[in-house]
């Protein structure tokens, strides 16, 4: 549910802080153990997560998330898969989780069906890559209906004109993408989120979410200073690859969702 | 019926559409933007034709197969897009876009190639214009068109290989675009076929077009060498050359055949066709036909020849083919093989694999074509191919 998501916002602005809302792919590093890796990021400080269909051909996505999902993918992840482990997240977890996708996984189970089955397993919204504000309609609908919202994204190109469209479709938050490019690490903090959550501020109250390049505890520090939440995908995502074992996964991520909890309180 | 233009949403009833990243988006409203002004503008016709007409040779002639025709018993001609400047049709799309790219004062091009030819085309529009230019290629096709990626390097382009996924034609434009959605503010992606997110795949279609227009002239019944023709066949990978053939056409009471590439036969499970053996779905920011499993992840194609080794296809032949406009059949990579050996020692001409595929299904098809004028689309010719189809044989 939504509103869910919505009672995650109020509470960090109540707290003066920003919400920790890591991305990881499900099925990682097997179906199996997927689960148990996102109640370690859950103890460890997230406040929700984005739980990540691995799909084969991730347009928006780096190397580090593309590799991450072939690997899911040959361990017997996809979409069904994905959503049972949405579920399981949910239930061990109490936190928000959107699932995060590609559109065409999405229509080959069908629009409809696909919501049910978020809704179903306790999903509070979806975030689709390669659904732009100008295709979201019957997506937007259906979702809604559920009581699900469909994340829509603003990006340091994105003109007035379609920020206002943006804003007008009511997304649960908007994903404010910190910088130009696929997902991956970056040398330097983004110059582009301060501005862009400012031009949100402008119109809406709606919560901005930033991601894309946010890789360390500096990074995501500046990122929470200005936004309602911060995403952080490659950089916990690696340590998983990384991992020997899933033991070693499980540590290596408990420490790095540490130093990004610690970082998210506003000064 | 056919369309002039997509609807406002970019599409061809349902098919086409954008999507594709946010922060593309307003890179491609400009596109369409510009390249709807430009189209417009007797200015930019002006110096597109005049290029077209002195650096690549247009008109390409269309040339009548005579013995052929007689072993088949049918009247073959052959639009020769082979003999176009750079050896295939994708010339006349790069030379529009990279006049574009000038246009909306970006300096810097990237393009995705499968068999090399439209990086070729596209390094050497680049080269015209002083434009730096990079090109994804898979790292299996570049193996597989090594003479091509020699060409690109030859005109200044920077080739970059593409080692995710299999290595082919789906994965170089996945990294085209991971490219563009980093560099959007400089940098022009000139992609090279009717694929894509809106406007590409009706920009690219007005750019090729020139191919059927031409044919509409050089083949108008006005005297018994000029008939015109009953039959036009053309490869669909993606789908341009086709496109460029067919698009005058269509709606018209002349048969249009495209052939896909069935690679090891299609109950094989290995092959490029995605109109004739696909189901609807989004590929690279375009709602069409393609391959994909029941979870909606895309398959890897398969086809001897990289330039139809691809999983989707444009968008406006997914609206032909529910429409009934066109016709779409396959043929697979041992026909293909034989067609080029065919029309080598029999015409004295060696065919680019893609093309061979056409002229392997007119072979089956002899007898229900007797009698008939059938033109084939040579979209490009075969020298890049040569040393893998004397591994083949």
């Amino acid at each position: 549910m939504s509103e869910k998501l919505a009672e995650l916002f109020r509470r960090c602005r109540d707290e003066k802080r920003s919400a920790l809302l890591p991305y990881m792919t499900a099925g990682l590093p097997t179906p199996a153990d997927s689960v148990s890796l996102f109640t370690t990021m859950a103890e460890a400080g997230a406040d929700g997560f984005e739980v990540g269909i691995p799909y084969a051909d991730p347009l928006m996505d780096g190397p580090v998330i593309q590799a991450a999902g072939e690997r899911a993918l040959s361990a017997g992840s996809g979409v069904e898969v994905g959503l049972d482990i949405l579920r399981a997240v949910v239930e061990s977890t109490g936190k928000p989780a959107v699932v995060m996708t590609y559109v065409n996984p999405v229509l080959r189970m069908g629009v409809e069906s696909f919501a049910d089955r978020v809704a179903a397993a306790g999903g509070s919204g979806v975030i689709i890559a390669d659904l732009p504000v100008d295709e979201a309609g019957e997506f937007a609908g259906a979702f809604r209906s559920r009581g699900l919202g469909l994340v829509l994204f603003v990006a340091p190109t994105t003109t007035d004109a379609r920020l206002k469209r943006v804003l007008a479709a009511e997304p649960p938050f908007v994903y404010g993408i910190a910088d130009l490019g696929v997902t991956g690490a970056r040398a330097a903090a983004s110059t582009h989120i301060a501005a862009l959550v400012a031009r949100v501020r402008q119109q809406s109250e709606v919560p901005v979410v930033a991601g894309v390049g946010i890789s360390t505890p500096e990074q995501a520090q500046a990122a929470a200073s200005v936004a309602d939440g911060v995403i952080v995908g490659t950089a916990l995502v690696r340590r998983v690859i990384d991992a020997a074992d899933t033991v070693a996964a499980a540590d290596s991520l408990r420490t790095a969702v540490e130093s990004f909890a610690a970082v998210m309180r506003r000064n | 019926m056919r369309l002039d233009r997509p609807d406002t949403q970019g599409r061809f009833a349902q098919f086409g559409g954008q999507f594709a990243p946010e922060t593309l988006m307003p890179a491609l409203e400009e596109l369409e933007a510009e390249f709807t002004k430009a189209w417009a503008d007797p200015s930019f016709h002006a110096e597109l034709d005049s290029l077209l007409r002195d650096f690549v040779g247009r008109p390409t002639p269309v040339y009548r197969a005579a013995r052929l025709s007689a072993q088949y018993g049918i009247e073959l001609y052959l639009k020769r897009e082979d003999l176009a400047h750079t050896g295939a049709h994708k010339i006349n799309n790069t030379m529009g876009q990279a006049l574009l790219t000038k246009r909306m004062g970006k300096s810097r091009v990237i393009a995705e190639t499968g068999a090399g030819q439209h990086g070729v085309a596209t390094a050497t529009a680049c080269a015209l214009l002083g434009q730096e230019c990079v090109v994804y290629m898979g790292e299996k096709d570049i193996e597989r068109q090594a003479l091509n990626v020699h060409r690109m390097r030859m005109l200044g382009t920077e080739v970059r290989p593409v080692t995710s996924g299999a290595g082919t034609l789906k994965d170089a434009v996945s990294a085209a675009m991971r490219d563009w959605v980093a560099t959007v503010d400089g940098t022009h992606y000139i992609i090279g076929s009717v694929v894509g997110p809106h406007p590409f795949p009706w920009m690219v279609r007005e750019l090729q077009k020139v191919i059927g227009e031409e044919l509409q002239t050089q083949m108008d019944g006005s005297a018994p060498e000029h008939p015109k023709p009953d039959v036009i066949v053309a490869c669909v990978g993606g789908g341009s050359n086709a496109m460029g053939i067919f698009y005058p056409y269509v709606g018209s009471d002349i048969d249009l055949v495209g052939i896909e590439a069935a690679g090891y036969g299609l109950d094989s499970g290995q092959h490029g066709a995605s109109l004739v053996a696909g189901s609807p779905g989004v590929i690279h920011g375009s709602m069409t036909y393609l391959l994909q499993d029941d979870q909606g992840q895309i398959l890897e194609a398969h086809s001897i020849s990289a330039g139809l080794d691809y999983p989707g296809v444009g968008p406006e032949h997914a609206y032909f083919k529910d429409a009934a406009l066109v016709r779409y059949e396959s043929v697979t990579d041992e026909e293909a093989l034989e067609a080029v050996h065919l029309l080598a020692s029999t015409e004295g001409i060696i065919p680019a694999l893609e093309s061979a595929h056409g002229l392997a299904w007119i072979t089956k098809e002899a007898r229900s074509l007797r009698g008939k004028v059938v033109v084939l689309n040579l979209s490009g010719r075969g020298d890049k191919d040569v040393e893998q189809i004397v591994e083949h044989s």
